[in-house]
């Protein structure tokens, strides 16, 4: 599959030749020199933008939309400035046409997951970064999404609440058993909760390599095994950092 | 050379209690600040007119003193025609075409404006029509109006609904064009159909702009309903002032713009209580 974008200096291409696999109910990380097309990749499977060639399929049907199934939480904390935190998690089980007690209800238990019980009433501009990422990422788990499409969700959380977040995801993944693909620039992190790391390739992405971990859950990050597979993908990835930088 | 940046202090215990006590106050005074210079300078325009009026009618004599009356003079007159009860009429007459146009411009701007923001065929169709119907002065088209109407009620409230379409066409076609996409595609994800995303996306995001029009036009429907009453009618603030131009009654003229203006001022005032309430999420 690829992707081109056609800007005003030309055409570019952002993908070029990607065949991906990504196993049911596995927890895959996107690893990849920034602009390599990691958020390409993501909207192409959430149905925003579609391939220029080749196609994406999930369970065997092409993707042609948006849906549902594919809960998307984005690089930019993207909430609704007009609804209240409560409110934002509450849109898909509203959009799903729930009662509104089991609507209330759901949202409440999202956002005491990711930490923000206190805050529902709050609207967007009142939130700092962080929390409007974790109001995101409650919304989308509320809608019980069979994909979850996680573009660095944890990017503006500090270190201790992005490590309790990981903890929280996986917990879900291992309760819900979602097909989770999650962007994100670190390491440990990718470590910590991936069955499959996808590593790619400077720009146009490509599929450099596939690293499987098969450790057992929870990981521990300072193990000996645990240290050895990041340092064998921190040099994967450094080469393509390096490599971007050139061009 | 280095800077040094320091934060200091602040050791002692916080009276949270004392600290709200404190941010309220500041803002009272801010609010007392606002409303009473705000008053003064009302006054102080007041003033000036009245010390200009009687300094010229008693001593200076630089004009006729019928051209600018005293506004005790402007008070006695809308007395009199309280009491005649004509104003009332005239006010009214004005409102309900103002009313009427307005509304009819607001329907059909929000409709044409959301249409032509979201479907292509029909933008292309209709904006170039718009924009070269825009610049021409609405008034322009009046006789024009008079003629295919008639001189009664019709023509002065189509007259306000065409002049007050155009702001509230641009503001709502601009506030839905240029809806974050990125929180459409959040919509989409969710599961929102087409119009789940008009229902719950787009006509909030387009709100503030909306809002914006449909004030803009309501001054401006004020503005040409004058226009329109100076033409033929029996009745209304624009012929209050015509009629009194007709015997030279300066008076009348000024109590008709002071009408006017408090009418405007008073809507105003309801259009910003309008947005708090329906965007409470801006700042
Ligand atoms: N809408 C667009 N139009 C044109 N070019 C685009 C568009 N979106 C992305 N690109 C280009 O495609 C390439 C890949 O972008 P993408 O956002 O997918 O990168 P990324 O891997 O997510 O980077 P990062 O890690 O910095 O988020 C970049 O070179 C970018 O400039
Ligand atoms: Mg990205």
């Amino acid at each position: 599959m690829s992707k081109v974008y056609v800007t005003r200096q030309g055409p570019m291409i952002a993908v070029h030749d990607l065949s991906l696999e990504m196993r049911h109910e596995h927890f895959v990380c996107l690893l990849g020199p920034s602009g390599c097309g990691k958020s390409t990749l993501l909207s192409m499977i959430a149905g925003f933008v579609t391939p220029t060639s080749g196609r994406i399929l999930v369970d065997g049907r092409p993707v042609t939309r948006p849906g549902r199934d594919r809960g998307v939480v984005f690089q930019e904390y993207v909430l609704f400035p007009w609804r209240t935190a409560r409110q934002n998690v509450e849109l898909g089980p509203l959009l799903q046409r729930l009662p509104s007690a089991e609507q209330q209800q759901i949202a409440e238990r999202y956002l005491a997951l990711v930490g923000l019980a206190e805050h529902a009433h709050k609207y967007p501009r009142e939130l700092s970064g962080g929390m409007k990422q974790r109001v995101a990422i409650a919304r989308a788990l509320a809608n019980a999404p069979q994909v979850l499409l996680m573009d660095e969700p944890f990017g503006a959380l500090d270190a201790q609440t992005r490590e309790v977040m990981q903890e929280e995801l996986l917990k879900i993944w291992l309760a819900e058993r979602k097909t989770i693909v999650f962007v994100t620039h670190s390491i440990s992190e990718s470590l910590y909760l991936a069955d499959d790391i996808v590593v790619m390739t400077a720009r146009p992405g490509r599929i450099k390599e596939i690293v499987r971990v098969d450790l057992p859950r929870p990981r521990e990050r300072g193990s000996p095994e645990f240290v050895a597979i990041a340092r064998s993908v921190e040099r994967l990835v450094k080469e393509e950092v390096l490599k971007a930088g050139l061009v | 050379m280095a800077a040094r940046v320091e934060a200091r202090g602040g050791a002692a215990p916080l009276d949270l209690a004392a600290i709200e006590a404190a941010s309220a106050r500041q803002e009272r005074r801010r609010r007392w600040q606002r409303v009473s210079t705000r008053t003064l300078s009302l006054l102080a325009l007041f003033g000036a007119w009245w010390a200009v009026a009687a300094a010229n009618a008693t001593y200076f004599k630089w004009f006729n003193p019928v051209l600018l009356p005293a506004p005790p003079a402007i008070g006695k007159e809308a007395w009199r025609l309280l009491v005649l009860g004509t104003l009332q009429w005239d006010v009214l007459a004005s409102l309900a075409r103002v009313a009427q146009g307005f509304v009819l411009a607001a329907i059909l701007g929000v409709v044409a404006g959301t249409l032509v923001a979201r479907v292509r065929t029909i933008e292309n169709v209709v904006e170039p029509v718009l924009d070269v119907l825009r610049p021409i002065p609405p008034l322009a088209f009046l006789p024009l109006l008079v003629l295919y109407l008639g001189i009664g009620e019709a023509s002065k409230i189509g007259f306000i609904a065409y002049s007050a379409f155009f702001p509230i066409f641009t503001t709502t076609r601009e506030g839905i064009k240029y809806v974050d996409p990125l929180l459409v595609r959040a919509a989409e994800s969710l599961g929102a159909t087409q119009r789940d995303i008009l229902r719950y996306v787009i006509i909030p995001a387009a709100m503030p702009s909306i809002l914006t029009g449909l004030r803009l036009s309501f001054a401006l429907s004020f503005f040409v309903i004058v226009a329109a009453e100076f033409i033929a009618a029996e009745r209304g603030l624009g012929f209050l002032i015509n009629d009194a131009r007709e015997f030279f009654r300066v008076d009348r003229m000024l109590l008709g713009a002071a009408a006017i203006g408090l009418l405007g001022y008073g809507f105003n005032q309801l259009f910003g209580r309008l947005e708090r309430a329906l965007v409470p999420w801006k700042d």
